[in-house]
């Protein structure tokens, strides 16, 4: 699907840079094997074991791995083909659904980046009318390499603020781990969510939801725009209100 | 090296397998780790079904000094159960990740038992006699009526059938988000160390309602996570000294005198890539599956996709010695990946003591053993840098038999008895061995099957 039109605009895209890629016979095998490889991982991170929590160690190392390949198609200048190629609408969201949800995670979780959020949300459906959500999920992949690493939110937002919101929760989460063990710690530990956890759970909130993604990830995050604070209470009721509607779901 | 010559060679030879028979393995019954404890009389095995199976080695027969004592079912219990995380919709899997044993201090016997979110503390204790003779109570436990007792009797003691009971001592529970990979007991023998994939914790064996964090690598993004951690191990004599690997091919060593959280490692261990074999997988087959201290501490050795490495904790920038496994996988890994045995965690272990006093007797820290594929495993002799391949297969269950080398051709003409790569079943894995702390005698794990091998004594 992906991989053969790619190919083909890889290859004719590339006759132009063939020069400064001169010597390397392999060229087209290399960048399919380098393109298959990525598709391989792509599958791989999205295919979440519903059951039982997916190995951390594993998706990290596919994660890296997408990243270099993604690095060095950057590189190469081969990223910008995928752009004008379109493919199955099906996959492609769901690609650009993990890439959202796998960076989201604890970001939709704090209120505070509402503000970016919304730019993001806006690019998304200011693109929608055309055909292409390809475009979009290029969009947000292309911005992968970079924010693999450091995603548009945090761009966004001052360290500081989420710093501080990220203290007191550790704060609270070390308070309270010493008193009662139990229940409040399975509170903590899903708000303190590992790589995949939220994914498994946001996605079936989407499901339940017939809004997009996006719009279902804005509810979520829409409680206030309350600067942190390093308020225990605060910080609890803001818990509260994020375990509430995940319960929910 | 078997059957090679030499003072220095071990000759292995089958003694016992443990294990159903059946091709089709049961999920439950699949072997998740194997340890003998600290006399190595005991052989601990833990399985995917939660389940703790413990061997008892027979005592030796005096006559019979031609071949050290067999190993008997001494102990079964179900140390983890599954559970169920309902706030994130996940099960929790009963598998034993770990288990280790602590040093004999009484006449029962402790061990820790780990999965992915609960350390366990179990008591394995005899039981070989029991009271008779109650006043007030029938032989079968009802109480007598008091008004019927004419006479009193003093109860005694009488043997009765040997039963060993485990019993859970203390739960370590809740300190854990992620997976423990990793279980580590202290040298001052009155704490341990559990480990997950960003964060260490230190216990002490009686507490079990706090814990002190004293790794922590979790990023405040958790989208900026590259690495995480995949085994820990404290130090054979230092008790304030630890090391933890990770995904990348790094150790770090810590001191926990200098501060409560240690994030700053003391020593940083890498070995700087090799730049003529860079692929996609570089990494990946970089990262450590397992990191074991010599006795000494004065060595660790690591294991990572394809290879052994031995470090000497005085010198950072490189290991002293490297020990290929199996690098014929090296032009497979793609496959490997897609069938995501690139991900497979081997385990290493080193030999014990040899008891023998021998002129050339076989001392600690100069062999080392681990897992392949194949049903095979790998013993590298530091001393002599000879290497042997041996399977543990069925076909070779003659007791006192020695086992034949196993020799795997990776290109062109296959001699005879070789396999070549492409023969090789990659679902039969030995992640899991372990060697006897005093004998040479290994217990090797295939899928279900516990092999037990000893050396050929003369």
């Amino acid at each position: 699907m992906f991989v053969r039109g790619l190919k083909r605009k890889c290859f004719d895209g590339e006759e132009d840079i063939e020069g400064t890629l001169a010597g390397i016979k392999a060229i087209p095998s290399y960048n399919l094997q380098r393109q298959s490889l990525l598709d391989m991982s792509l599958v791989k991170l999205q295919l979440c074991h519903m059951l039982v929590e997916p190995n951390l160690c594993r998706s990290v190392l596919i994660a890296n791995t997408v990243r270099q390949i993604q690095e060095e198609m950057t590189q190469d200048g081969t990223w910008q083909m995928i752009n004008t190629q379109s493919t199955g609408q099906a996959s492609l969201d769901r690609l650009v659904s993990t890439d959202i949800l796998c960076r989201s995670s604890r970001e939709q979780a704090e209120e505070k980046h509402v503000p970016s959020y919304g730019t993001f949300n806006k690019d998304f459906e200011g693109d929608q009318g055309q055909d292409s959500s390809e475009t979009m999920s290029t969009a947000s992949s292309v911005q992968a390499p970079r924010n693999f690493q450091s995603n548009v939110w945090e761009m966004e937002n001052p360290q500081e603020n989420k710093g501080n919101f990220q203290k007191s929760l550790d704060q609270i989460f070390e308070t309270l781990e010493n008193k009662s063990p139990n229940s409040v710690e399975d509170l903590f530990s899903e708000v303190d969510n590992s790589y995949y956890d939220l994914d498994t759970m946001l996605t079936g909130m989407m499901s339940n939801t017939k809004m997009g993604h996006c719009d279902g990830l804005e509810t979520f995050s829409s409680p206030t725009n309350t600067a942190s604070s390093s308020n225990c209470k605060s910080d609890l009721n803001e818990l509260d209100h994020i375990v509430e509607i995940l319960v929910e779901s | 090296f078997s059957g090679a010559g030499g003072g220095n060679d071990i000759q292995w030879c089958f003694s016992q397998v443990k294990g159903a028979v059946d091709d089709d393995v049961a999920e439950a019954d699949i072997i998740s780790t194997v340890e003998f404890n600290h006399s190595g009389e005991l052989l601990a095995t833990g399985d995917k079904g939660g389940r703790v199976v413990i061997f008892q080695q027979e005592q030796e027969n005096k006559t019979q000094s031609h071949s050290r004592g067999e190993y008997n079912v001494y102990s079964t219990f179900q140390s983890h159960e599954p559970e169920f995380d309902y706030l994130k919709s996940l099960e929790i899997e009963e598998k034993i990740n770990k288990i280790r044993w602590l040093p004999q201090k009484n006449a029962a016997q402790f061990l820790l038992s780990t999965n992915d979110k609960t350390i366990k503390l179990w008591k394995i204790s005899e039981r070989d006699k029991r009271p008779e003779g109650y006043n007030l109570k029938e032989e079968d436990g009802r109480y007598r009526d008091p008004t019927t007792v004419t006479t009193l009797r003093v109860p005694v003691f009488r043997p009765m059938d040997l039963m060993v009971e485990a019993s859970p001592r203390r739960i370590f529970a809740n300190a854990h988000t992620y997976h423990i990979n990793s279980i580590s007991i202290n040298s001052d023998y009155e704490t341990y160390l559990s480990a997950d994939d960003l964060r260490i914790n230190l216990w002490h064996l009686e507490i079990t309602d706090r814990s002190f964090n004293i790794v922590d690598i979790k990023p405040a993004n958790m989208e900026e996570l590259t690495e995480v951690i995949t085994a820990a191990e404290f130090h054979p004599n230092s008790c304030s000294t630890f090391v933890y690997s990770s995904s990348k091919g790094t150790i770090r060593l810590c001191d926990m005198r200098a501060s409560a959280l240690c994030d700053r490692h003391s020593k940083l261990f890498e070995e700087p890539e090799d730049p003529s074999n860079r692929s996609f997988f570089s990494e990946i087959i970089s990262s450590i599956s397992d990191v074991k201290f010599s006795h000494s501490g004065r060595y660790m050795m690591t294991r990572d996709y394809l290879s052994v490495k031995i470090w000497d904790l005085n010198m950072e920038n490189r290991p002293v010695e490297t020990y290929q496994v199996h690098e014929y996988l090296r032009s497979k890994l793609c496959s490997l990946y897609e069938n995501d045995c690139i991900f497979d965690k081997f385990e290493c272990c080193w030999n014990g003591l040899d008891r023998q006093v021998e002129f050339f007797s076989v001392l600690h820290g100069s062999i080392v053993m681990t897992g392949s594929y194949n049903n095979f495993f790998r013993m590298f002799d530091r001393n002599s840098k000879r290497d042997v391949t041996l399977e543990a297969s069925r076909e070779n269950n003659k007791p006192r038999t020695v086992l034949k080398p196993r020799k795997v051709c990776a290109s062109g003409k296959r001699k005879k008895d070789e396999i070549s790569v492409d023969s090789l079943d990659f679902n039969k894995k030995i992640l899991h061995t372990a060697w006897h702390p005093k004998e040479n005698i290994i217990a090797v794990a295939t899928t279900n099957n516990l092999y037990i091998f000893q050396d050929k004594m003369n």
